[in-house]
């Protein structure tokens, strides 16, 4: 076999951007006087600046693997002593290309694209002389399985980003790193390479942490990173320097067979805690683990591609890569109906109405990353002192978590400033209110902030549920009141939902935008309709599995009817969590604009109305098994028609497969991609559900419901044939 | 230049360094990146001056890790175009760059050629006045992103008054000048002594002479991927006077200068560890060269090639010592003739073994503000390999007129550390000259 065989997969992607393989002789430098012959380098480029990544597609692959076989002919004739394999800058390579590995088409193409790289990268391996991989830059996935495949590896300390996040993707480090990573490093940090950080928001690793892991045998630093690299080749190659591997395991070792068992178990337990198992891809990932412990690299390389085939084909990977690639890395960033930010208007000045807990957010979360003055006011100075406290105290919790310099913890104090006066608003180019959440306190608010500031002034509401187009009637100016919802809480959260009321002009839009930006927030533009979009699908959800609660389906049932679609907490904690009143305020707003599609429970209103503030015993869902108080269970009566859990999970699929069908025709966002962008950012919902449309498709509710898919064949599901 | 008294013999006066105490300065170590010639085709084509510049402090510091980084009290790197990426101060963003604490101060210096000599020469100064104890001073030029006077705006006046003729300011014009001025230096002269120069480097390399100094810099150029270069690229070995006598003479229609008789345009960056003798003492530096004295001097700036040899008066002057005194040269070869009319007005033969030993610019390469501590390197090496010399001198000449010398005692000679036995009749203040 070699890696032309595959030429028939390389040509069916002829757009693929190839990274090409360039090779370089160099002299190596001496080693006790004498050179230990020529090396030959291998640099990873596609000839394109930083802002490309170099990635692994067909035709870069069957190029490397030309070229590797090429210079395993030269080490068999005595030329070379060893073979480099290094990146453009800042990237050693970012991994398999995701938008062609999606678009492969059924699952015999699959297993080409497992083979290819696994032809590929068993000839580095195998070349006859050592391999090196002098790691500058981000290695992920078969980017870093190229390291983990070369005999010896060197990492750069300014390396961005290491990771096999193939689990996070929906597939497996099926290209060697699964069973080469845990005989390196050992077993248990192997899970947490492969397991935890892919689970964990999809955390990296940088160049250090890598090396102290046991990933990497070398480290030096980026000014002459590859010079310090080739030299240290040279010493190996010499047999003066030998790596000490202080990590690796022998599997065969009965000790480590029981190490191995026991991170194969926590591992399956952190994937049930994170997913509920609702993806197949990370237990597929244990599974080849545990199975591979005693098996040689060839049997674990067939069954990598077995398993990569499979999961290639489905739709919990054509779901992530849709919501990695096409959402959060690109449609988030040139976000859908934003209008041009020329228009936008400077913001040297802000001003917060109010001095609560979500205003002193605001205002720090302002200060922090605008650096512009942020005045904050209420209507006593015991409220505005309180909320300036909260948020000096916050800057100083940061500088203590040496988050930030002593310096920047100065600045943003000082730009940090309360008044009882709104009169302190005279000269702000911006005002955000978080006062209580009732039009006529706001509409009140704004006509007095209005009657101070500019006639350019933005006014912004933060209102998560009432109407901006009812809260702009009475201005003077209602082209400025713009909605801009945060999410909770405020410095976390990567969603803000950007409210246009009929009246807003594209000018107070465009800054809005820009300013969105600014604070390091994905902004979805959303049309004015109540509570939006991650509140709307939201309340729709918990209205459904609370009112088959309330029709008599036992708790536990309801509360976990959702778990196979993985969502980060069952619909009871999320309520707790944001808090029974505030979820029945908005819930009420909801029922007023649209009616029995959101009932409103009266059981949630007893607990209310007698202060208890959680359907579970908080405490007991802390202990991982959720019970309800007898007092709780006491104030709420039930129907007699219990549905089972399947019932409930049908009933909710298409319960959201109609509101978002519906907001769609309402034209509430632009698209099902800006639903799906709002609840992976606003509400965390998994990428492997694709958001959610992907997932509404796939199980068939969007169908049942509104008669077709939301999305086309092939964005996130099998492409047409 | 004056010729009242014998050029360069021993001056009977008292040396300026006996009027007062000031701490002894050593060249500790130096090293350079190998150099390139300027242009697309050239290996640092798309790599910045200031990355050559890093690369040649971070292996001082690897070569000498007895020295913490916070102890180097100055940085002073010598460009000759002081923008782009040899702008923004470049010892400081070198500095920066390198991985130096922050609280290592740098600086950038220029005297065209003669820069990075003379960042060392007022670093040492520094050293000697007991403002420093540990330095940096080295030099480069990016003559590929920084052609020869580029950006440069002379003034009018130059012209008007006759201050300077203008076809002083390109070098090979006074190159030829300095031909006009001693017929007896002949094209056959000059080419004869560049063959040897690249004949003498190519024996040097051989014996695994310049290597040592040299810091490998990894390059990537678009479509052929990264590299390591370790040798210098300007070299031609193997030219025959033959080769030469064909060249073309680009200054003046049947002239003398040519291509092949002069240093190339090149890339290059060099950087030097210097400190006083006590601080090296402290930090467990090795000594390579002891400072002896040094002078800078102004020619006419038509034949700006003569300025050594007023440099070199001066600087023995100052030293207390003869041309007699002195047993190895490194002369920088900007040009051959410029070379020759030094070594005629010495009295010493074009083919002296004392003189560029392991050959010069014509060969190596002459990457303007970096091309002094390449010359002490060189004698430095030289010393090691050669203990019966006592004193070497390093010299260049200097664009727009002007010659610097710096002579330096080898610290393998076995008279090192004792007085000076050959300044006539004045004591000499011990710790000034031993």
């Amino acid at each position: 076999m070699s890696a032309a065989d595959f030429q028939k997969l390389a040509t069916l992607f002829p757009n693929e951007t190839v990274t090409h393989s360039y090779v370089q002789d160099i002299e190596l430098p001496a080693v006790n006087g004498t050179s230990p012959g020529t090396f030959a380098l291998v640099t990873l480029d596609n000839g394109l600046d930083h802002s490309k990544p170099t990635t692994l597609g067909p035709n870069t692959l069957v190029e490397l693997g030309t070229v590797l076989e090429g210079l395993r002919e030269r080490a068999a004739r005595g030329e070379i002593v060893g073979v480099g394999v290094t990146g453009k800058p800042y990237f050693l390579v970012a991994g398999a290309d995701l938008s062609t590995v999606k678009s492969v088409s059924g699952r015999e193409q699959g297993l080409w694209m497992a083979q290819l790289g696994h032809e590929v990268y068993s000839t580095l391996a195998n070349l006859g002389v050592p391999s090196f991989a002098f790691i500058n830059g981000l290695a992920l996935g078969g980017g870093l399985e190229i390291a983990l495949q070369s005999t010896y590896r060197t990492v750069s300390t300014g390396a961005g980003a290491l990771a096999l996040p193939e689990a996070f993707i929906g597939l497996v480090p099926g290209w060697g790193g699964v069973y080469i990573l845990p005989r390196l490093i050992g077993p248990e940090n192997a899970v947490k390479v492969m397991i935890e950080n892919p689970l964990s928001n999809n955390r990296t690793l940088t160049g250090p942490q890598a090396f102290d892991l046991g990933v990497a045998d070398a480290i030096f630093e980026p000014a002459d990173f590859v010079e310090q690299s080739v030299a240290w080749a040279a010493k190996v190659i010499a047999g003066v320097e030998t790596p000490a591997r202080a990590a690796a395991v022998d599997p065969a070792d009965p000790a480590v067979a029981e190490r191995w068992a026991g991170a194969v178990a926590a591992g399956r337990a952190f994937v049930e805690a994170k997913t509920s198992n609702a993806s197949p891809a990370p237990a597929k990932v244990l599974d080849v683990l545990e199975a591979n412990r005693t098996m040689t690299q060839a049997e674990s390389a067939e069954l990598e591609c077995q398993t990569l085939a499979d999961l290639m084909q489905t739709d919990e990977f054509r779901s992530t890569v849709y919501a990695f690639l096409d959402l959060v890395q690109r449609r988030a960033k040139r976000p859908a109906g934003a209008p041009d930010r020329k228009l936008a208007r400077p913001v040297t000045k802000v001003g917060v109405v109010g001095a609560g807990l979500m205003a002193g957010q605001l205002a720090l979360l302002l200060a922090r990353q605008l650096k512009v003055p942020v005045v904050m006011t209420d209507i006593d100075q015991a409220r505005v002192d309180k909320g300036v406290t909260y948020v000096h105290g916050e800057v100083d919790k940061l500088l203590a978590k040496k988050r930030i310099s002593p310096d920047a913890a100065n600045r943003t104090k000082a730009l940090v400033s309360g008044s009882v006066s709104k009169e302190a608003f005279a000269d702000a180019d911006f005002v955000i209110e978080a006062v209580f959440e009732e039009l006529n306190v706001k509409k009140q608010v704004f006509k007095e902030v209005e009657a101070i500031v500019s006639p350019e002034c933005i006014l912004a509401t933060n209102t998560s549920s009432l109407s901006v187009t009812a809260m702009a009637e009475d201005l003077e100016h209602p082209e400025r009141l713009v909605g801009f919802h945060f999410f909770n809480p405020v410095a976390v959260m990567p969603l803000l939902e950007i409210v246009r009321a009929p009246k807003t002009d594209d000018a107070v839009l465009a800054t809005a935008f820009v300013l969105a930006k600014g604070l390091k927030k994905s902004a979805v533009l959303v049309k004015d309709a109540a509570a939006f979009v991650v509140n709307r699908i939201l309340l729709r959800l918990m209205g459904e599995v609370t009112a088959a609660f309330d029709e008599g389906t036992p708790a536990d049932v309801a509360d976990n009817a959702l778990r196979p679609m993985g969502l980060p907490m069952t619909p009871f904690v999320l309520g707790a969590m944001v808090g029974l009143p505030v979820a029945q305020h908005v819930q009420e707003s909801l029922h007023e604009a649209f009616g029995d599609r959101f009932p409103v429970s009266k059981n949630l209103q007893a607990l209310i109305d007698n202060g208890v503030t959680s359907v579970w015993d908080p405490a007991s869902v802390k202990a991982g098994a959720p019970r309800i108080p007898e007092e709780t269970l006491a104030l709420m009566s039930f129907g007699d028609s219990a549905s089972t859990g399947e019932d409930v999970l049908r009933r909710v699929q298409d319960a959201l497969a109609e509101e978002i069908g519906l907001m769609l025709s309402e034209g509430v966002v632009a698209g099902p991609e800006d639903i799906d962008l709002c609840m992976i950012l606003g509400a965390g919902w998994p990428m492997f559900l694709g958001g959610i449309t992907p997932y509404l498709d796939r199980v068939g509710a969007s169908e049942r419901v509104n008669g077709k898919k939301f999305l086309p064949a092939g964005v996130a599901s099998e492409p047409a044939a | 230049m004056s010729q009242d008294s014998p050029s360069g013999a021993r001056s009977s006066g008292t040396p300026r360094s006996a009027h007062r105490a000031v701490r002894d300065v050593v060249f500790v170590d130096g090293v350079r990146t190998p150099f390139g010639r300027a242009g697309e085709k050239g290996i640092y084509a798309g790599t910045r001056a200031d990355d050559l510049v890093v690369k040649c402090i971070r292996e001082l510091m690897r070569r000498n890790p007895s020295l913490p980084a916070g102890r180097i009290d100055e940085v002073a790197i010598a460009a000759t175009t002081q923008t782009g990426d040899q702008g923004l101060t470049i010892g400081r963003t070198a500095a920066l760059l390198a991985g130096l604490p922050r609280t290592v101060p740098g600086f950038a210096i220029d005297r065209m050629c003669a820069g990075a000599m003379t960042a060392v020469t007022t670093t040492a100064s520094g050293i000697g006045f007991g403002a420093y104890d540990v330095v940096i001073a080295g030099g480069v030029e990016h003559m590929g992103n920084h052609p020869m006077g580029a950006g440069a705006d002379p003034n009018p006046r130059f012209m008007s008054e006759r201050i300077v003729d203008p076809a002083a300011l390109n070098m090979g014009n006074t190159a030829e000048n300095l031909h006009d001025r001693f017929p007896a230096i002949t094209k056959e002269r000059t080419d004869a002594y560049a063959v040897a120069s690249q004949d003498k480097l190519a024996a040097a390399y051989a014996k695994e002479q310049i290597q040592p100094d040299l810091v490998p810099v990894a390059t990537m150029k678009p479509g052929q991927g990264w590299t390591v270069n370790s040798v210098d690229e300007p070299p031609r070995p193997g030219t025959t006077v033959e080769d030469l006598a064909g060249l073309r003479t680009p200054f003046r229609a049947h002239g003398r200068v040519t291509a092949g008789n002069a240093a190339g345009l090149n890339d290059g960056a060099t950087a030097a560890l210097l400190a006083s003798a006590d601080a090296a003492e402290e930090l467990g530096l090795p000594v390579k060269m002891r400072l002896v004295s040094y002078a800078f001097a102004g020619v006419e700036p038509e034949v700006m090639g003569i300025g050594p040899v007023p440099a070199t008066e001066k600087a023995l002057k100052n030293a207390g010592l003869g041309i007699e005194d002195i047993g190895l040269f490194e002369i920088n070869e900007a040009f051959a003739v410029q070379v020759l009319s030094f070594l005629d007005h010495f009295g010493i033969a074009d083919d002296d073994p004392r003189v560029n030993r392991y050959g010069g610019a014509i060969a190596v390469g002459h990457p303007l503000a970096s091309s002094g501590v390449r010359l002490m390197n060189q004698l430095a090496r030289q010393f090691e390999e050669d203990p019966s010399v006592r004193y070497g001198m390093t010299t260049m000449c200097i664009g727009l007129g002007m010659g610097a010398t710096v002579i330096w005692e080898n610290p393998h000679h076995a008279d090192y550390g004792t007085e000076t036995t050959t300044t006539g009749d004045t004591a000499t203040e011990t710790g000034a000259a031993a």
